[in-house]
C-alpha cells in the first residue's frame, strides 16, 4: 500500500492560455497553467515551497474581463478563464517591475534566468540616472515610518545599497541586494520555521527586512536554521563561507561539484545537496522538492559539517 | 525497537512523515522535537497549521511543549503511571475501539484488569499532572479520528524503557491508533543511522532484517548457506551486557567502529577503567576520541555522510542513500573497505566489496528488503520498509494487516496488549540528593560533541548545570555562579544557569561537552534488561555552593 488519498480527486478545468486550450486541475495557478504549457514566466517572489505573497509582480499576467494585471503565481485558475501572457500591456508592466528592482537593488547575484529576463524584456534600470550613494550602516533600518522623505537628489536613482551585516560566523544579510520579496520572512515564519525573527519594518521605499528593533542576530530570536538563506533569490543572504570567498575571488561555482547525501545528525533524514569545491564544502542546501525537508534544514544540518573537513586543517 | 519487535513482529515507526501532517491529534512523549529532530517537527508544525492539537508530555516545559495546546509536566520516571491512567479512563469511558480491540488484538482482559487501579486520582498523585488534564489527554486521544504517539530518549532512556515503549503501544492498540493512514507509533531515531543499524542486524539477537538468530531457523539456515558457515544460535550481549561482561573479565577484546564510550557512557568513572582493561581494543572512528585515545589500533575511516557510499534508514524506515562528496584526509578509509581488508587477513577473500555488493546482498538475505533495489532506492528517492511482493514500491504505514479481521492468513499474529507495572527511577531522591537530574539534548550540539564542536554556533553557551529560579533562590546561587553538582556515584563543577522551561526540583544537563563537564559522572549504569539502554534521564543529585557565603 502506498499513497493513501485523503482528499478526493480534483476537478480538471479547461482555460485558454494565449490562444491555446489547456487543461488543468482546480486549485492550479495560472503559473502552474503556463509552466504545464510551456510558457515561461519571470518570476522573483515566487518559490515552489513557499504559499505566494504576490510581492514582486514580475510574472503579472492579463485575464480576460479583469481590470488590473493578475499575479500568475498566485490566482487559481477558473474554468473557461482567458489569459494573455504576451501583449504590451503584460511586457510593459514585467520591464517596468524589473527596472524598478534592478535599479534600486544590486541584482547581479540573481538567477541566470533574472539576467536573461532583464536583457529579453529591454530592461534599462540606468535610465533612472545614476545611482545614489550607499548609505552608511544602521541608517536604513533607524527610519521611522511617516511622511516620505524628499529625495535627496531627484536627478539620481535611490537605491537601497548599505554595507553587508557581519554579525555570526554561519551567515551574512547583504540588504544591499535585497528585493523584499518576502521569502526569507516567509520561510522564517509559518511556511516553515515558525521562529518569526524576522518581518517587514518601516514603509514604502523604507522598508526593510528586519530583525525586532533591528537588534543583531544573537539577539533576536533566529536560530540560525538558514532557511532564509535557501529561498533568498538575490544572494541577500548567503553563507558567511560563500561571502567570504567571494570577496576573497575564489568562489568559482563552475569548479563546484553537488552530491546529494543524508545528514549525518539525528534519525529524521534530511537530503542535504553539499556543494564542493577543491574538495571542501563550501555550502550546503536541499531539494526544494524532497517530501522529508522541502528545502528546508536546521542549523546542524546547514552548518554542521565543518568536523569533517577540520581533519584536514588539523593535520597541516 | 524492542518495544515495537515484541508487539508487531518489526521494529520500526508505523507511520510517515506526511501521515503526521494530515494527523488530527500529534502527542509528542518524551520527544523535544522541536530542538532534536527540528525538520520533523517541520511536518508537526503543518499539522498544526491545518488545524491538529499538539499534546507534550515531557517533565521540562521544553520549545516543544510551548507550540503544544497542552503540556503534561510529568515527574520524571512516571511514564507508565501516566499511560495506565490515561488507559484507564479511556475504558472507563467505554472509549475504546470495540472493534479493534476484539479483533485484532489479545489479552484485553488482563490488561484492563492492571489499569483499574489507576484512577484519574491515583495518576495525578503518581506524576504530578493533574487530573483533569489526563482526563482531557485520554478522551482527546481516544476520539481523534487519526492520532500519533511519537517519542524519544525521554521514554527510552529509563530502566525501564521496554515497558515505556509497551505502555504507550499499549494505548495504541486501545484506541486503534495504529496500522491505517494517518495514526501510528512512532520513536524518532536520535542519530541518522540507529533505525539502519537495527535493520542491519547491529542489535543482540537479530540477523539483518529483525530475524530472530535463535527461533527464526529457516533465515539461519538461509545466512548459513550464503555464507557457508554456521549461526550460532545464540544472542549476544548489547552494549550494558558488554560492560557487565568485562567487569567479569568474559569480554577481553573490543572492536569499537564510531562510537565514543569513554564519553557517552553512564557512569563514566566506572566505564573508563573497564575500557582501559581490556586486552585489546581496536577503535575505527574519524577522529581521536577518547576513546581512540586509549586503543591498541586505531584504524582511520571515512566520514559516513560525506565521504562513503552507502545507506542509512530514518526514522520513518526510510532506507536512503548516502554519497560520497569528498575525498577522505590521509589514510582514512572507507568503512567496508577497512572491513573487507580485516576479512582477507582473517582469511576470506571478498574482494572489492562496494556499498551496492553489500546492499544487494542483504536483499537476498532479509524478506523485508526484497523487492529494494538498489536502483528504486535511487528512483524514489528512498524506499520505506517493507519493500517486498505485497509492497512492491515500500509501505508507507505499518501493520495494516491488523485490521484485515475477516481474512486470518492476512492479519497473522494479533498485537498483544503487555500488563506494565509503574517502577520509578533506581537513583531514589533522598534528603541527601534531593533534585532530579534530567539530560537532553541542544538544538545547535549533537552527543558528545565530536562533531558539532566543529563549527562555530552563535547559539552555543557553556555546559551548565540547569535550575528552576525557585531552586536558583533555595541554594543562594545565582546565574553563572559555578556550584559542585554530586551524585551517589560521583560529582562535577558547572555554572548555574536557571531555566524557566524548569520547575523546582528538577535540573537538566547536556552530555554535549564531556572536556568541560563530565556529566556522565553523575548519570547512573542501571539499565533497562531487555535494551540494555541506561538510565540517562533520571539521576538523583544535591547542588551544593562552591564557597559559602560566595556569591
Amino acid at each position: 500500500m502506498s499513497a493513501v488519498p485523503v482528499a478526493p480527486p480534483r476537478r480538471l478545468l479547461d482555460v485558454e492560455v494565449d490562444g491555446r486550450p489547456v487543461r488543468v486541475s482546480e486549485g492550479s495557478t495560472i503559473l502552474d497553467a503556463c509552466r504545464a504549457e510551456g510558457i515561461e514566466t519571470p518570476t522573483m517572489c515566487y518559490a515552489d515551497n513557499l504559499t505566494p505573497v504576490n510581492a514582486c509582480r514580475v510574472c503579472v499576467v492579463e485575464v480576460e474581463g479583469a481590470r488590473t494585471l493578475v499575479p500568475a503565481c498566485s490566482r487559481p485558475v477558473e474554468a473557461g478563464m482567458k489569459v494573455k501572457t504576451d501583449t504590451e500591456r503584460v511586457r510593459r508592466s514585467r520591464k517596468l517591475v524589473m527596472e524598478f528592482l534592478a535599479s534600486s537593488v544590486d541584482t547581479s547575484l540573481a538567477a541566470a534566468d533574472w539576467q536573461r529576463w532583464l536583457e529579453e524584456y529591454g530592461a534599462e534600470p540606468a535610465r533612472f540616472g545614476a545611482s545614489t550613494e550607499p548609505l552608511e550602516a544602521g541608517k536604513r533600518d533607524r527610519r521611522v515610518p511617516g511622511h516620505h522623505h524628499e529625495p535627496e537628489d531627484p536627478t539620481r536613482a535611490e537605491t537601497v545599497a548599505q554595507p553587508v551585516k557581519v554579525d555570526n560566523e554561519l551567515y551574512v544579510r547583504d540588504y544591499g541586494r535585497c528585493v523584499l520579496c518576502y521569502k526569507c520572512v516567509e520561510a522564517c515564519g509559518t511556511d516553515a520555521q515558525h521562529t518569526f525573527a524576522i518581518a517587514v519594518a518601516g514603509r514604502g521605499f523604507d522598508a526593510r527586512i528586519s530583525t525586532e528593533y533591528a537588534v543583531p542576530l544573537d539577539a533576536s530570536a533566529c536560530v540560525y536554521c538558514g532557511n532564509c538563506i535557501g529561498v533568498c533569490p538575490t544572494g541577500a543572504l548567503m553563507f558567511k563561507s560563500e561571502h567570504d570567498m567571494r570577496a576573497a575571488g575564489t568562489w568559482d561555482e563552475e569548479r563546484q561539484a553537488v552530491t546529494n547525501t543524508i545528514c549525518p545528525y539525528c534519525g529524521v533524514g534530511c537530503e542535504l545537496e553539499v556543494h564542493v569545491q577543491d574538495n571542501a564544502i563550501v555550502k550546503v542546501t536541499s531539494p526544494m522538492d524532497q517530501d522529508i525537508t522541502n528545502g528546508h534544514l536546521c542549523i546542524k544540518g546547514r552548518f554542521g559539517f565543518q568536523y569533517v573537513q577540520r581533519r584536514k586543517k588539523d593535520r597541516t | 525497537m524492542v518495544g515495537l519487535a515484541t508487539v508487531f513482529g518489526a521494529g520500526g515507526g508505523t507511520s510517515s512523515y506526511e501521515e503526521v501532517e494530515n494527523s488530527d491529534l500529534i502527542v509528542l512523549w518524551g520527544s523535544n522535537a522541536r530542538a532534536a529532530h527540528p525538520i520533523f517537527f517541520h511536518h508537526v508544525l503543518r499539522a498544526l497549521e491545518r488545524g491538529a492539537k499538539l499534546i507534550v508530555v515531557d517533565p521540562r516545559r521544553t520549545e516543544s511543549a510551548a507550540f503544544g495546546d497542552l503540556w503534561l509536566g510529568i515527574d520524571v520516571g512516571t511514564d507508565i503511571a501516566l499511560s495506565n491512567t490515561i488507559a484507564r479512563e479511556i475504558i472507563a469511558s467505554d472509549l475504546q475501539d470495540q472493534a479493534f480491540v476484539a479483533n485484532a488484538t489479545e489479552n484485553f482482559e488482563e490488561y484492563a484488569e492492571s489499569v483499574a487501579e489507576w484512577t484519574l486520582e491515583r495518576g495525578e498523585e503518581v506524576t504530578g499532572v493533574p487530573a483533569d488534564v489526563i482526563r482531557e489527554v485520554a478522551h482527546t486521544y481516544a476520539q481523534a479520528d487519526r492520532a500519533q504517539i511519537c517519542w524519544t530518549l525521554g521514554i527510552t532512556e529509563h530502566h525501564t524503557a521496554v515497558d515505556n515503549v509497551l505502555a504507550l503501544i499499549n494505548l495504541g492498540l486501545l484506541t486503534g491508533h495504529v496500522g491505517k493512514y494517518g495514526s501510528g507509533l512512532n520513536p524518532l531515531r536520535g542519530q541518522n543511522n540507529v533505525q539502519g543499524g537495527g535493520d542491519m542486524g547491529a542489535i543482540p539477537n537479530k540477523l539483518p532484517g529483525f530475524q530472530d538468530i535463535v527461533e527464526d531457523h529457516e533465515a539461519r539456515a538461509r545466512f548459513e548457506q550464503a555464507w557457508g558457515r554456521p549461526i550460532i544460535p545464540q544472542y549476544g550481549w548489547h552494549l550494558t551486557d558488554m560492560f557487565h561482561a568485562m567487569e567479569r573479565g568474559e569480554l577481553t577484546a573490543i572492536y569499537c567502529i564510531g562510537e565514543n564510550p569513554v564519553s557517552s557512557e553512564a557512569d563514566a568513572t566506572h566505564a573508563t577503567p573497564l575500557l582501559e582493561n581490556l586486552d585489546t581494543l581496536i577503535v575505527q572512528d574519524i577522529v581521536m576520541t577518547k576513546t581512540a585515545e586509549m586503543a591498541d589500533v586505531i584504524l582511520p575511516a571515512s566520514n559516513a555522510a560525506f565521504e562513503s557510499e552507502g545507506t542509512v534508514t530514518n526514522s520513518e524506515r526510510r532506507v536512503q542513500r548516502v554519497r560520497k562528496a569528498l575525498e577522505p584526509p590521509g589514510q582514512a578509509k572507507d568503512d567496508i573497505w577497512i572491513i573487507a581488508q580485516l576479512a582477507r587477513r582473517l582469511g576470506h577473500d571478498w574482494g572489492e566489496l562496494s556499498a551496492s555488493d553489500a546492499w544487494e546482498e542483504l536483499r537476498s538475505l532479509s524478506p523485508m528488503h526484497a523487492n529494494m533495489s538498489w536502483a528504486l532506492i535511487k528512483e524514489q528517492g528512498g524506499v520505506q520498509w517493507p519493500c517486498n511482493d505485497e509492497f512492491p514500491n515500500g509501505a508507507q504505514f505499518l501493520h495494516s494487516r491488523l485490521w484485515a479481521f475477516d481474512d486470518p492468513a492476512r492479519q497473522g499474529r494479533k498485537a498483544p496488549f503487555s500488563v506494565v507495572v509503574d517502577d520509578p527511577p533506581v537513583d531514589l531522591l533522598s534528603e541527601e540528593y534531593p533534585i532530579r537530574l534530567t539530560t537532553g539534548r541542544r538544538l545547535d550540539s549533537f552527543n558528545t560533541g565530536v562533531q558539532t564542536a566543529g563549527y562555530t554556533s552563535p547559539l552555543r553557551r557553556p555546559e551548565s548545570v540547569e535550575v528552576s529560579a525557585a531552586d536558583a533562590e533555595a541554594l543562594g546561587v545565582a546565574e553563572g555562579e559555578r556550584v559542585r553538582v554530586s551524585s551517589r556515584r560521583g560529582e562535577v563543577e558547572a555554572p548555574v544557569h536557571i531555566s524557566s522551561a524548569l520547575r523546582r526540583g528538577l535540573a537538566f544537563m547536556t552530555l554535549h561537552f564531556p572536556d568541560e563537564v563530565e556529566t556522565n559522572r553523575l548519570t547512573i549504569e542501571a539499565a533497562d534488561p531487555k535494551s540494555g539502554t541506561a538510565e540517562f534521564k533520571a539521576t538523583a543529585i544535591r547542588i551544593d555552593k562552591l564557597r559559602a557565603g560566595v556569591a
